[in-house]
């Protein structure tokens, strides 16, 4: 018995050396990386953001920490203003991103990408507000973000603006006579999206035939939400949600022989790459979002290519909009001439005054601006999914 | 000298104020020299928060001896409850200390109060059937929670359920349904929160020295034994659950006051389990463990962002390792020689020294 125990303390104890002397060697590795980039471009300006790496929503910190990196090596190999990107884990919770944001302040963050995902949004713009350290958010999309701080700016449209924004979509181009909601109530993003689009709805007279609810614990079925539109006669379906739980109504709406048309919003974007999805399903569904990896411009074009080409997924979204937020930073420092010795301070300052007054073209949109409150001006395309990528409507 | 003729309760509770006392001590000097790490200084409140749970559920665990998978309930009724008193009130006084005060012992009364409703029925069942309904509770103030919009405006407190019909006169929306309480006035201090630790030890400490303490812990031991006696099961059992709930609402105001938003989902199963993880790492019944078992835990995962993409695994495997070690006789044996071979070192050095000073 006594020896068994010692038998297993040693196999518990030599599998958490093996684990250990492994971390220990990749960490080494891209410690080294880090170095030798930190050698090429010995005063970069530290650029340091908060997203969900690890968990449920690690699908948009992914594609954001990858379009991030592809822009900023495109921008160090330009000369001119250096960048050093640095993405911390905060498993999209208020707490974790906090203290993943003072991890990012110990480490010498000039400027800063706030968080991706909304909650945590929340609570790292106010630290960036009192440290007075600049924040472009590429996709922490809600109104609480940017609210009475005014050193915080978003690169994705706040969600009122993208529920009255969709409303006014399906009126303009007359996509249903009949809608049906589905929403998910305990969710930040998706209530305030349903609710900026219910009051623009009921100005333009749009016929919202059916509104159900779903949590996260009871995100697996929604026969009863799907029936209750079927048999309000919905000929369009408004799903103002992230593609996990879209991709499972997609998948029941067709097992119930139920096919009308599917709109979503923005979190829609990456259910073509989620894992074991039939993306046959998505086909027709239609989706706003300022991005389509098909544009035939020579820089979304290039930029396609090269996160293909790294990555082996087409770019969505999220990963487009993490890549204008470093150009849109980059522009701003290059205009405002600012140096990797100046103090997240003194940045900061340039910073506000550059973003307010500039005019920014990237992939995600042309002539973007910025108001006093941090919130982008653009236009949101219309996309459909046909044969598996999305194509401009 | 005086440590010594001490029983040994008194002794042992004394190591723990020592131990707390210290480390407040410890971090105040970082503080006032600034060497300290920003991502320490933020993580001073949460720890504060943390350890409060850890003890006041060790007294549902440790003490009563029942199993409660819900603590993190108490923790969000207090906070929400809170923190609507402390917006409030900051609107009308700029002194934090006294907004937070306040808003503490309301939330810590509204804590308990929840705690009373939860308990009378409740804990009329036992062991798994207790595990079972406190999980539920759980999960229903989170579910009451995210449907909840509370508003402030001139004419007073707006309050609607379900769907956001608050007629709000201007003003502003304290708790909006999902997306939780915004724009908290960050009023907590690490100070306080040393402060409420303090307090809770002390609470816990006398309650477990005294008459009632000794029945409750009568009752964990043998209820029939205990019932045979006279002890009264059910009003015993209410008290330290109550009390556990209102030390579990002022924890969660402290915590809220400490971030600028705050949601229901954060109090979740999860959390009841890591709060009980705290618990059970540090033994049962053991305060200074559960202390000390709360730090490690909260700091652990932030100081493993060094292995990136590995930090959760690894995290994992310390675990298992520590509840392992903890619990090995041949490791504990060893310590526990090699403690007593230190502190003999010392007692013969002072008798030396005595010696020598005759």
């Amino acid at each position: 018995m006594k020896m068994k125990k010692k038998i297993a303390l040693g196999l518990v104890l030599a599998m958490g050396l093996t684990m250990f002397a492994g971390c220990g060697g990749n960490s080494g590795d891209k410690n080294a990386a880090a170095d030798n980039a930190g050698g090429d471009t010995a005063a970069a300006i530290k650029v340091g953001g908060t997203g969900p790496l690890t968990g449920g929503d690690s699908i948009y910190d992914l594609a954001e920490h990858h379009g991030a990196e592809i822009a900023e090596e495109e921008i160090n190999a330009m000369g001119g203003v250096q960048f050093e990107l640095k993405m911390e884990d905060d498993a999209h919770d208020a707490e974790k991103a906090v203290n993943a944001y003072n991890t990012l302040k110990d480490w010498g963050m000039q400027l800063s990408l706030g968080s991706v995902t909304s909650t945590p949004g929340t609570a790292t713009s106010d630290e960036n507000y009192r440290d007075s350290i600049f924040a472009l958010t590429p996709s922490a999309s809600a109104t609480t973000v940017t609210e009475g701080k005014d050193n915080v700016f978003q690169m994705c449209f706040a969600d009122p603006n993208q529920g009255s924004a969709s409303a006014q979509y399906i009126s303009d181009q007359q996509l249903g006579s009949k809608i049906a909601v589905i929403y998910k109530n305990d969710d930040v993003y998706s209530s305030g999206i349903y609710e900026t689009f219910m009051s623009k709805a009921g100005e333009l007279g749009l016929d919202v035939v059916s509104t159900t609810t779903f949590t996260t614990d009871s995100q697996n079925d929604f026969s009863v939400q799907l029936n209750d539109a079927k048999n309000a006669g919905a000929d369009l379906l408004f799903l103002p949600m992230y593609y996990d739980a879209a991709s499972l109504i997609l998948n029941q709406a067709d097992a119930m022989g139920y096919a009308p048309k599917f709109f979503g919003v923005d979190g829609m974007d990456g259910i073509l790459t989620l894992e074991g999805f039939d993306t046959s399903l998505a086909e027709g569904v239609m989706l706003l979002t300022p991005f389509s990896a098909d544009a035939d411009d020579e820089r979304t074009q290039s930029f396609v290519a090269k996160y293909q080409e790294r990555y082996g997924e087409v770019p969505n979204q999220f990963a487009a909009d993490a890549y204008d937020c470093i150009y849109a930073l980059y522009q701003a420092c290059t205009n405002a001439n600012a140096t990797a010795d100046m103090t997240a301070e003194e940045l900061n300052e340039l910073m506000k005054e550059q973003f307010t007054t500039m005019t920014f073209d990237g992939l995600t949109g042309t002539g973007a601006t910025w108001n006093e409150n941090g919130q982008i001006t653009k236009e949101p395309k219309g996309m459909v999914i046909q044969n598996g990528v999305y194509v401009g409507m | 000298m005086k440590l010594k003729t001490m029983n040994k309760t008194t002794r042992s509770n004394m190591i723990t104020y020592a131990m707390v006392i210290i480390a407040f001590v410890i971090v105040q000097i970082m503080l006032g020299t600034g060497n300290i790490s920003s991502r320490l200084q933020g993580q001073l409140v949460p720890i504060c928060a943390y350890i409060v749970m850890a003890i006041s559920l060790n007294l549902t665990v440790g003490v009563l001896g029942e199993l409660s998978l819900g603590h993190a309930g108490f923790m969000s009724a207090g906070a929400f409850s809170g923190i609507v008193v402390a917006s409030c009130l900051s609107q009308n006084t700029s002194n934090e200390i006294l907004v937070l005060v306040l808003s503490m012992l309301v939330g810590g009364v509204v804590a308990a109060i929840v705690g009373v409703i939860v308990g009378v029925p409740v804990l009329r069942l036992s062991g798994d059937y207790l595990a079972i309904v406190t999980l539920a509770f759980g999960e229903i103030i989170k579910g009451i929670v995210n449907n909840l919009y509370v508003g402030l405006d001139g004419s007073g407190l707006h309050i609607s359920l379900i769907k956001n019909t608050l007629q709000m006169d201007g003003g502003k929306v304290l708790i909006n349904g999902p997306m939780g309480l915004t724009g908290i006035p960050r009023i907590a201090s690490f100070t306080v929160g040393f402060i409420l630790i303090m307090v809770c030890l002390f609470v816990i400490f006398n309650l477990v020295n005294s008459k009632s303490g000794r029945a409750i812990m009568a009752l964990r031991d043998n209820k029939i034994a205990a019932q045979s006696v006279g002890i009264n099961i059910t009003n015993y059992k209410l008290m330290a659950f109550v009390i556990s709930a209102a030390m579990a609402g002022m924890a969660g105001v402290l915590f809220a006051a400490n971030f600028s938003t705050v949601v229901a989902s954060k109090f979740d199963f999860n959390t009841s389990i890591l709060i009980l993880v705290f618990v059970v790492l540090g033994g049962l019944g053991n305060m200074r463990g559960s202390i000390i078992a709360a730090t490690v835990l909260t700091v652990l995962p932030e100081v493993l962002r060094s292995f990136s993409d590995y930090r959760m695994l690894v995290y994992a495997v310390v675990l298992i390792v520590m509840m392992l070690a903890t619990n090995n006789p041949t490791l504990k044996n060893g310590l526990n020689l090699a403690w007593s071979k230190i502190a003999g070192l010392f007692r013969k050095n002072t008798e030396k020294g005595e010696q020598a000073n005759v």
